[in-house]
């Protein structure tokens, strides 16, 4: 892809085509340091089609909020990004810098963990929503207004006239996330991205911001990336789930089929982590032991056989490649996954030594 | 909830008996009603959960029994000792024995010290044992929490992971013996995978050095894992107390459903849409009469606006504030 010059608001006619929103191929992004070349996203497949939920799940240093940034075009300096990311059909990640600002903001919105960090203390709510408004729909200030009062509106924000005249630190920090939304929504994206939007939040606000984020989805018929490290948080909220763990996908398929039959050990295990309602109190919880591996001397073999209590020699030689299942969109990389003779053998036998199943339990 | 009544305190052996704690803060504009008469008590051994949103008041009722600050009015009890009238000498004395542990591991950490000179400080403070004895304990604490006493001490906070460093702040709590630990949201900031390994690692130190817990945080089904107990606050106010397991299988108040509503649950055919209930809390500056939740109950009726519902047992040791309970006996 080079000569894109025509990119300026192609409009929702190039969604007609069968082609996905959204197609990253071979995505890696690397960063530049002191100590070596940290691979942070390493090689990156998949897709996203219009209105459709995406839910990138992974720990701390997994590279799910570097996967989201190289596409809105964050990253510091120092990194080195290769591969091919294809927004409506069109090859992003060389054009321009000039094109590629009519992307971001106005196709591509983002929003991010903590509120506050995100707005500007020192500008009004209102002059905040407007910005957007006025660089890239060159909307005149009465109109910006009107649109931003529609706007706090359509995220549920009670007496959102009053707001446009309040600063950040005069809301609560649920008020502030949707204010955020508000702003990300502007332009009427495409594709939203949001990164661990809730994470900052309780949980009551969690659910509402939840639910304003998949309601505007559907009326706008747009598409969402749910970053998050919680799997409860995305299994009510998408239509597809890409497990990260150590800069490379181990597991993708669509929600459900991802809950009914995991195959990769490591969902299988952050699942397991979260406390249950449902179970008594004082129930042992599964842990992962040690942590995810180092980014500039990444292992051999599968990235997470140290971690890994099924892993076996040939986890810590051999790399294992995504393979499909039998459901051609439930990819997973793992040489014994869940429910394999190997996996089985040893699950019996951990559980013959008293461990919690599907993971060691202890401390790091 | 949101009521008053001391029905639910218990006879025993109570490590502390907290009764009409009251602590208001004065603003511009007004007073924050942070902490409305609320009373509470802990048995020695056991852990007693506190749940709520931001601004309910959770905190700042940990905050009150450490006296940061002292309470406006109300009485703390800790082992027979009533700390809102000690001098500030003997609070902080009595302070060793109750320690606290914040939601940020990495800030309430000083970033210049090493994390071995951090643990070792109470120590030094306190002038507790000879120089090898206090060498000794904190290797063996630092090695309880999981972390290399080798590597604490070279390193410094931000060159371990958030995890790491609430083990770090844990085990700081813990040299100096005390018998109650204060937990303030101290796995909220942290990755699910984490968050479980410090559920384990409070459960095994509680066993190990016969702790007394006081559990801080707005995510009930992490309180429920860990708590015996568990208080629901809302506004300033109790709305419910009752043992765990009995608290998810019979919530009577309807705030506590709707916590128990918000919890994203991990698997995609359940109910996700939330409840009736919406909105925010109201501000603490200017709480609502009667019943603090009623403007956002969807059981509210005339009587829950004018008349604040006092604490009642609805089932053993089962006790709720609330004029419409959405379960009333088990």
């Amino acid at each position: 892809m080079n000569e894109h010059e025509s990119f300026h608001h192609p409009g929702p006619s190039r969604t007609e085509t069968d082609s996905p929103l959204l197609a990253l191929d071979n995505l890696k992004t690397h960063f530049r340091t002191e100590r070596g070349l940290v691979r942070a996203v390493d090689g990156v497949t998949l897709t996203l089609n219009r209105g459709e939920a995406l839910g990138v799940v992974g720990e701390s240093g997994s590279g799910k909020t570097v996967l989201s940034r190289s596409l809105m075009g964050l990253l510091p300096g120092s990194a080195v990004t290769s591969g091919s990311v294809k927004f409506a059909g069109q090859e992003i990640l060389d054009l321009p810098m000039k094109q590629r600002r009519h992307l971001w903001g106005a196709e591509m919105s983002m929003v991010f963990q903590n509120p506050l960090n995100s707005l500007n203390p020192l500008m009004k709510i209102g002059k905040q929503i407007a910005e957007p408004l006025r660089l890239h729909l060159s909307m005149d200030k009465a109109n910006a207004r009107e649109t931003a009062v529609a706007l706090l509106k359509s995220v549920r924000i009670p007496e959102p006239e009053r707001r446009l005249n309040q600063y950040p630190h005069e809301l609560s920090g649920g008020m502030r996330q949707r204010v955020m939304i508000a702003m990300a929504l502007a332009c009427g994206p495409t594709v939203l991205f949001a990164d661990e939007p809730t994470t900052a939040l309780d949980v009551t606000v969690q659910a509402q911001i939840l639910e304003v984020i998949g309601e505007q989805r559907r009326d706008r018929n747009m598409s969402v990336v749910l970053v998050t490290h919680d799997l409860g948080v995305v299994a009510g909220h998408t239509d597809q789930i890409a497990v990260m763990y150590s800069g490379k996908l181990v597991e993708r398929a669509p929600t459900k089929t991802l809950f009914a039959e995991m195959r990769m050990p490591y969902t299988k295990s952050l699942l397991k982590s979260i406390p249950k309602l449902a179970d008594p109190s004082h129930t042992r919880l599964a842990t992962i032991t040690g942590r995810p591996p180092d980014l500039v001397n990444p292992p051999k073999g599968c990235n997470f056989a140290q971690r890994c209590p099924y892993a076996r020699p040939k986890c810590h030689v051999e790399e294992p490649a995504l393979e499909p299942t039998a459901d051609p969109n439930h990819v997973f990389a793992c040489w014994y996954p869940v429910g394999s003779p190997e996996f089985t053998e040893r699950e019996a036998e951990l559980e013959a030594a008293g461990y919690v199943p599907a993971t060691v339990a202890g401390v790091s | 909830m949101a009521g008053s009544g001391n029905a639910h305190l218990r006879k025993g052996d109570n490590v502390l008996q907290i009764q009409d704690l009251v602590v208001e803060f004065k603003v511009s504009g007004g007073t924050v009603k942070a902490v409305s008469g609320i009373s509470l008590d802990v048995q020695r051994g056991e852990t007693l959960g506190i749940v709520g949103e931001s601004g309910c008041g959770k905190s700042t009722t940990g905050r009150a029994i450490m006296q940061l600050p002292s309470p406006t009015s109300g009485s703390i009890v800790f082992e027979g000792d009533e700390l809102t009238s000690m001098k500030n000498a003997d609070v902080r004395a009595a302070r060793t024995k109750v320690q606290m542990i914040f939601q940020d591991p990495v800030s309430s950490l000083n970033p210049r010290r090493t994390v071995r000179d951090s643990v070792l400080e109470p120590l030094e403070i306190w002038k507790r044992g000879t120089k090898e004895e206090r060498e000794k304990l904190i290797d063996d604490t630092l090695e309880s929490v999981g972390i290399d006493p080798a590597r604490a001490a070279e390193s410094r906070p931000h060159e371990f992971s958030g995890g790491q460093c609430q083990r770090i702040s844990v085990a700081r709590a813990l040299v100096l013996d005390p018998t109650l630990i204060i937990c303030d949201e101290p796995v909220s900031a942290l990755d699910v995978s984490v968050q479980a390994q410090v559920l384990n690692l409070l459960e095994d130190l509680k066993e190990k050095y016969g702790l007394t817990l006081v559990f801080i945080a707005h995510d009930l089904a992490v309180v429920k894992n860990i708590s015996d107990r568990v208080a629901v606050m809302y506004l300033g106010k109790l709305c419910e107390v009752a043992s765990s397991d009995a608290l998810y299988a019979h919530p009577a108040h309807p705030y506590t459903n709707l916590l128990i509503d918000s919890i994203p649950e991990p698997n995609p055919d359940a109910d996700h849409t939330l409840g009736e209930v919406i909105g925010e809390p109201p501000s603490p500056v200017n709480p609502p009469a009667g019943c603090r939740f009623h403007p956002r109950c969807p059981y509210a009726t005339a009587e829950c606006s004018v008349d604040e519902p006092r604490l009642r047992e609805i089932g053993a040791g089962h006790f709720v504030a609330c004029h419409n309970p959405v379960t009333v006996t088990h």
